[in-house]
């Protein structure tokens, strides 16, 4: 008889909603129906069940085609590849579990590698205006239960988180919000005309790459001094009437994506942002979140923070320090500067996602691919490793676009043979140790973990 | 005064950390002492020998050190960083962190610097014939305390963020900027000969800045408070005199409110 499965997590955007339920097959081996998720959550868990998913690594023959071969030989020439390139470069983890970031710190450290994250094409410039100027925010909780004026600043999560506006920031009924969106102001402030401006109180649609000015507007009006007539397209009595319906709000909330972190300025803008939300402070409560995209983005932020000091763009190359500088040690300056020669991509599809030219200078060099399933990536690998897909057949933590660590679970048994993310980073990690004679070093709190099975601990 | 002289002899296939081409590193050292000095290409720990021909003695002392590199150093980062004394002459390009973390001594760079250039500066002084990219004269990330004294030139034009974080010292941009100047400022002196795209002292607190050009998009935050005649780095004119960030806080001195000074040249 089929399974319902309760309290699922979604493995899709940053909104990691925990409340999918799950119908699988008697033998747990397939997914039929998946409830309550969007439509991209429903057809992330129906991809599982595809018959033409991978099962072995498969690598690029001197004529160019691919070729599958066992896992131990691919794990030999990952690690010897690795052991071999002056500076690899490891990117990506934006979908995977928190388990696979903290075990590829490992390989990491040993190959002395730049470790970055799915961030550094995303909200890389958040964690550099929150380094600059804090961080005032809250879970999305508190946003649901308290905010009664919500500002999208450059997102669109109709589109790219569909939940989150139902399960947190504009329909939902919270404890002080009993009235949801009838309750709620929403402003957008884009300057597109997006399915979530539609559905806004307020509309302030700016001149693209404004924003720093326009925040600066914000603040200047806040502190009870007179602006120019229009700031960045926006008339200055909209702005005054903006700025009002903040500072009597009962609790503001401020939500922020690409618009602001990848326009002219980037981090800046973030700053400005976060000044704002402090400034609105003296007036009102109010909080501010980045729109983080993926289920678990913020987990490597997590994870890598406390392993190593900083979230993203960490070059380890110096075996003895961590050193991290956005501009010279992310992924794509390091690949348009020719300073990295070998690339695994991990989770993610820098194929798709990088300009031409970085992926041009990233394929003069060995290729790796590690995802589930196929992708741009994976098919210009020189080695393309399949592993679990986090989420659906492999459990893990995973951290919300809010930073609240949500245990998912795996709802349908694994590919025999297909090791999870974790597993694969520490056998590599394994056969590093034995080509360089090392001893290699396991975390005795790791009772549970998968590999190896009955690590001996020193 | 001594003079060690290094000549590019091969491209790193990487880009090499140079951190050791400076006066304090060179001081007291022969040739073959100063090729065997270390500097990183990725994860190998090169020799300077390695890419550079190294030729004349050092000094006793890094302010009795001069250093000259004949050739181009597109693909060398660090040089001249953390020095304090001294001086060190390229003639050619060079990479990221020029003079970054620098305390004193003279850097002159005939060609054209990547970003970072005097990243953190205390003292000394920085001229670059050339272009800047980015983030001349700026605070490492996170850090709220950025250049604190010296002086940076650059004849050509530069980049976006200059002087961010600043707390003294000088900037000349005798060309063209882009965007963010002096953003969280709070001392310090800017000068941009040419024209700004915008994002002229936002977030600022305390400080000047001189534009000697246009900019094109002025910051919301600032108000026109008078005309004044100045002189700048040798050129006098009419400034329109403008304070602000007004959406930033500002300090208390003498019972008056201290602004960010914005001095942009009047229209003839």
């Amino acid at each position: 008889m089929p399974k319902l499965i309760k309290g699922v997590g979604c493995p899709y955007c940053g909104s990691s909603c925990d409340d999918i339920e799950v119908l699988v097959s008697d033998d747990e081996t397939k997914i039929l129906e998946v409830h309550n998720a969007c439509i991209i959550g429903t057809n992330l868990f129906h991809h599982a069940n595809d018959a033409t998913r991978p099962k072995l690594p498969r690598m690029r023959q001197p004529d160019g085609s691919m070729k599958e071969i066992p896992y131990d030989e691919a794990i030999d020439w990952m690690a010897k590849t690795m052991l071999k390139a002056k500076k690899p470069l490891i990117y990506g983890f934006g979908s995977t579990n928190c388990e696979g970031m903290s075990a590829v710190g490992r390989i990491a450290e040993k190959s002395g590698a730049v470790l970055d994250n799915c961030a550094t094409i995303c909200h890389g410039p958040s964690f550099l205006a929150i380094f600059d100027n804090g961080y005032p925010s809250c879970t999305l909780g508190e946003a649901k239960n308290r905010a009664d004026v919500v500002v999208f600043w450059g997102c669109n999560p109709m589109h790219a988180h569909p939940r989150h506006t139902s399960r947190y920031s504009i329909f939902p009924r919270g404890y002080f919000t009993q009235k949801g969106q009838m309750q709620r102001t929403v402003l957008c402030i884009d300057p597109r005309e997006t399915d979530t401006a539609k559905l806004a109180d307020h509309h302030l649609m700016l001149d693209q790459g404004h924003d720093y000015e326009l925040f600066d507007a914000f603040r200047t009006v806040l502190r009870g001094f007179e602006i120019p007539e229009t700031v960045a397209g926006i008339p200055r009595e909209k702005i005054k009437e903006s700025v009002e319906i903040m500072k009597k709000a009962k609790f503001c909330m401020i939500f922020f994506g690409m618009g602001c972190t990848h326009t002219d300025g980037r981090n800046h803008n973030i700053d400005h942002a976060i000044s704002l939300t402090r400034d609105l402070n003296n007036h009102t409560k109010c909080s501010i979140m980045a729109m983080r995209g993926h289920y678990n983005i913020a987990g490597p932020g997590q994870v890598w923070s406390w392993q190593f000091g900083f979230p993203y763009c960490i070059d380890l190359s110096k075996g003895s320090h961590a050193h991290m500088n956005p501009g010279e040690t992310s992924s794509v300056d390091l690949a348009m500067r020719d300073e990295v020669d070998c690339f695994v991509n991990v989770g993610t599809d820098a194929g798709a996602h990088f300009p031409i030219q970085a992926v041009q200078h990233l394929k003069k060099h060995p290729f790796i691919t590690i995802d589930p399933n196929f992708c741009m990536a994976s098919e210009i690998a020189d080695l393309h490793i399949p592993v679990r897909i986090a989420g659906v057949d492999e459990p893990g933590v995973v951290y919300r676009m809010d930073n609240v660590p949500i245990q998912f679970r795996a709802v349908i048994k694994g590919l025999p043979g297909v090791p999870s993310d974790e597993e694969l980073f520490d056998r590599v990690y394994e056969r590093m140790c034995e080509l360089t004679n090392t001893q290699p070093i396991w975390l005795a709190a790791k009772e549970h973990r998968k590999y190896p099975h009955n690590p001996v601990v020193s | 005064m001594a003079t060690v002289t290094l000549k590019p002899t091969k491209v790193p296939e990487l880009m090499f950390e140079g951190y050791s081409i400076t006066p304090d590193a060179f001081a007291g050292k022969t040739p073959a002492q100063i090729a065997d000095l270390p500097g990183h290409e990725g994860k190998i720990v090169m020799k300077l020998g390695d890419f550079f021909e190294v030729t004349g003695n050092a000094g006793d002392t890094a302010a009795d050190t001069n250093i000259v590199i004949n050739g181009d150093c597109t693909r060398v980062k660090y040089i001249g960083a953390r020095m304090t004394a001294g001086s060190v002459t390229v003639n050619g390009n060079t990479d990221m962190y020029l003079g970054g973390w620098m305390k004193g001594g003279k850097i002159h760079v005939k060609g054209n610097v990547d970003s970072f250039c005097g990243i953190q500066m205390q003292g000394g002084e920085l001229v670059v014939d050339g272009d800047a990219k980015n983030h001349v004269g700026c605070a490492y990330r996170g850090d709220w305390r950025g250049m604190k004294g010296g002086t940076i030139r650059i004849k050509g034009s530069a980049g976006n963020d200059i002087g961010t974080f600043m707390l003294g010292g000088t900037i000349i941009i005798e060309k063209d900027a882009f965007i963010h100047v002096s953003t969280h400022a709070e001392g310090g002196t800017v000068i941009i000969k040419g024209d700004v795209e915008g994002r002229v002292g936002g977030q600022m607190v305390k400080g000047d800045m001189y534009v000697l050009g246009k900019i094109k998009f002025m910051m919301p935050g600032y108000q026109k408070v008078g005309t004044v005649e100045k002189e700048v780095d040798g050129t006098k004119a009419t400034f329109d005199h403008y304070i602000g960030d007004l959406g930033e806080r500002h300090p208390k001195s003498k019972g008056e409110i201290i602004y960010a000074n914005l001095y942009l040249k009047a229209a003839a």
